[in-house]
């Protein structure tokens, strides 16, 4: 019965850093009230390990780590259909892009892998001012590092040779949107 | 009627049919078309991933050019995904109001400045609301009586924003399909998600959705797209999609052309890669029918 009179040792709370990232995707779902709409309309749901709705109510316990383990909001297609439809009109769809960027920044290789095709995308917007299709492919191949991806396009990248559809594209806006990149970079940097 | 046009990217390279044949339709409805000088990529499905700042300030850029190379024009955007990031440049600043703040900000990188004052409207949202079945039905010289045309709205059209169409139950486009002489193919896959860049991503799951399109659609002759995005995926992995048989789709200022009786110049069918034979049986015969 010795521990029933050990005082109880006083531990301070542990210092609480304020994680923004995560404080603004919890507030975009604050007023989630568990339906079960987004995951009942949304057509990849069934892809996800974690369902939509499931993984609002981790977000507002905290549990970041385990949101980022997960892969449920990469399969997000950006159909609005949740947006839509949510009865509290919570905007679901720019949650789940905010999370593919803290992902991006916080998460784990298979997370920065999986941002490659997204900042790859944009890496040529930024040097070409219009995409260039061809390039930004040939880019995320390398990029990837995955023998067999390119295989996979093969018949796809021959059926449009054929079409005349694979050219280099528009170059005349080479350069055009650098300043406008690096301004957006360095206000984001600040903020 | 005019419009500043914003082509987007695919449209000057995977979906230049769609560019001409929009250009061509318009043209012949008198509509006319002032190119936005100087515009460049909006970001796509690709920026918010990214940057949230780039998600509205790329739009924003091209919205500037407008309002100062266009004054009092509304923008017209075929690609879906491009309509979508241009309208919510308006809608976000409605409600956040540090947001045309910062992203001024960044447009006088460039010098450019964006005061809010131009409406962005979808290609389909012109052709349905200001041009009209009407006046499309008066251009037709060959009848599609006898077609049955599948109108696919995808998402973005049509979602988050209800600006013109129901986005449960789409129909703005059975009006234009109907002035054509075509029968509308009753289905409602026609706000059903095509996968979008999960192609690219996670091409399993993305087939699974262009199965489920294309499966229902059997029976139609063709399903008819206002989207890029939606065009590619619906009709480059048919066979991925383990779908039996082909089905042909075509942009829906494509098959206004064939009713107007455009020159194959002005259509470009030869670059859709999804053409069936029969379709162009059906073709020759309305054409036949009309000749
Ligand atoms: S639809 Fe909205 S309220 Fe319902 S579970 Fe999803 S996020 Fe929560
Ligand atoms: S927007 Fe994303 S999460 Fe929402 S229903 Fe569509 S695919 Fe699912």
């Amino acid at each position: 019965m010795k521990n029933m009179h050990t005082p109880i040792a006083f531990t301070p709370a542990p210092l609480v850093f304020q994680d923004e990232a995560l404080a603004e995707i919890q507030s975009m779902v604050r007023a989630c009230m568990q339906c079960g709409t987004c995951t009942a309309s949304c057509p990849n749901s069934f892809a996800m390990d974690l369902a939509p709705r499931q993984m609002w109510r981790m977000l507002l316990f905290g549990l970041k780590q385990e949101v980022l383990e997960s892969r449920t909001f990469w399969l997000c297609s950006s159909c609005y259909s949740c947006t839509l439809r949510c009865p509290r009109g919570l905007p679901l769809t720019a949650a789940m892009a905010a999370l593919k960027r803290l992902a991006a920044a916080e998460g784990d290789a298979v997370n920065r892998k999986k941002a490659l095709f997204y900042q790859e995308f944009m890496q040529n917007v930024e040097q070409n001012g219009r995409i260039q299709e061809m390039g930004f492919m040939c880019h995320y191949f390398l990029a990837m590092h995955d023998p067999l991806l390119p295989l996979e396009y093969g018949p796809l990248g021959l059926k449009l040779l054929a079409k005349g559809k694979l050219h280099l594209g528009d170059s005349t806006q080479r350069g055009r949107l650098g300043p406008l990149f690096a301004k957006v970079r360095s206000m984001e940097e600040a903020s | 009627m005019k419009y500043a046009y914003y082509p987007g990217c695919s449209l000057g390279t995977s979906a230049e049919e769609y560019d001409v044949s929009t250009r061509e339709v318009l043209k012949r409805l008198g509509v006319e078309l002032s190119e936005i000088p100087d515009w460049t990529c909006c970001g796509a499905s690709a920026v918010e991933p990214v940057s949230r700042l780039l998600t509205l300030a790329l739009p924003a850029r091209n919205l500037a050019l407008t309002e100062r190379e266009c004054p009092g024009l509304d923008m017209l955007v075929p690609c879906s995904a491009c309509y979508l990031n241009h309208l919510r440049v308006g809608r976000e600043c409605a409600t956040d109001r540090a947001l045309p703040g910062r992203i001024n900000e960044a447009l006088g990188a460039e010098g450019l400045s964006y005061a809010g004052k131009v409406r962005v409207r979808h290609l389909l949202d012109v052709l349905a609301s200001d041009v009209g079945p009407k006046a499309v039905a008066a251009q037709v010289s060959h009848s599609l009586e006898g077609l049955s045309v599948a109108p696919y709205y995808g998402c973005q059209a049509l979602r988050p924003f209800a600006l013109f169409d129901d986005p449960e139950h789409p129909r703005s486009m059975e009006p234009l399909i109907s002035a054509l002489g075509a029968t509308v193919f009753g289905w409602d896959m026609g706000g059903r998600c095509c996968g979008a860049s999960l192609m690219a991503t996670r091409r399993d799951v993305a087939l699974v959705s262009v199965a489920a399109i294309l499966d229902a659609a059997a029976g139609a002759d063709v399903i008819v797209t206002v989207c890029p995005m939606c065009q590619m995926n619906l009709e480059a992995y048919q066979s991925q999609a383990h779908h039996a048989d082909t089905i042909s789709v075509l942009y829906l200022p494509q098959l206004l052309g064939l009713a107007f009786g455009l020159s194959d110049e002005q259509t470009l069918l030869d670059k859709n890669l999804a053409m069936t034979d029969a379709l162009k049986g059906k073709l020759r015969a309305c054409e036949a029918a009309s000749a």
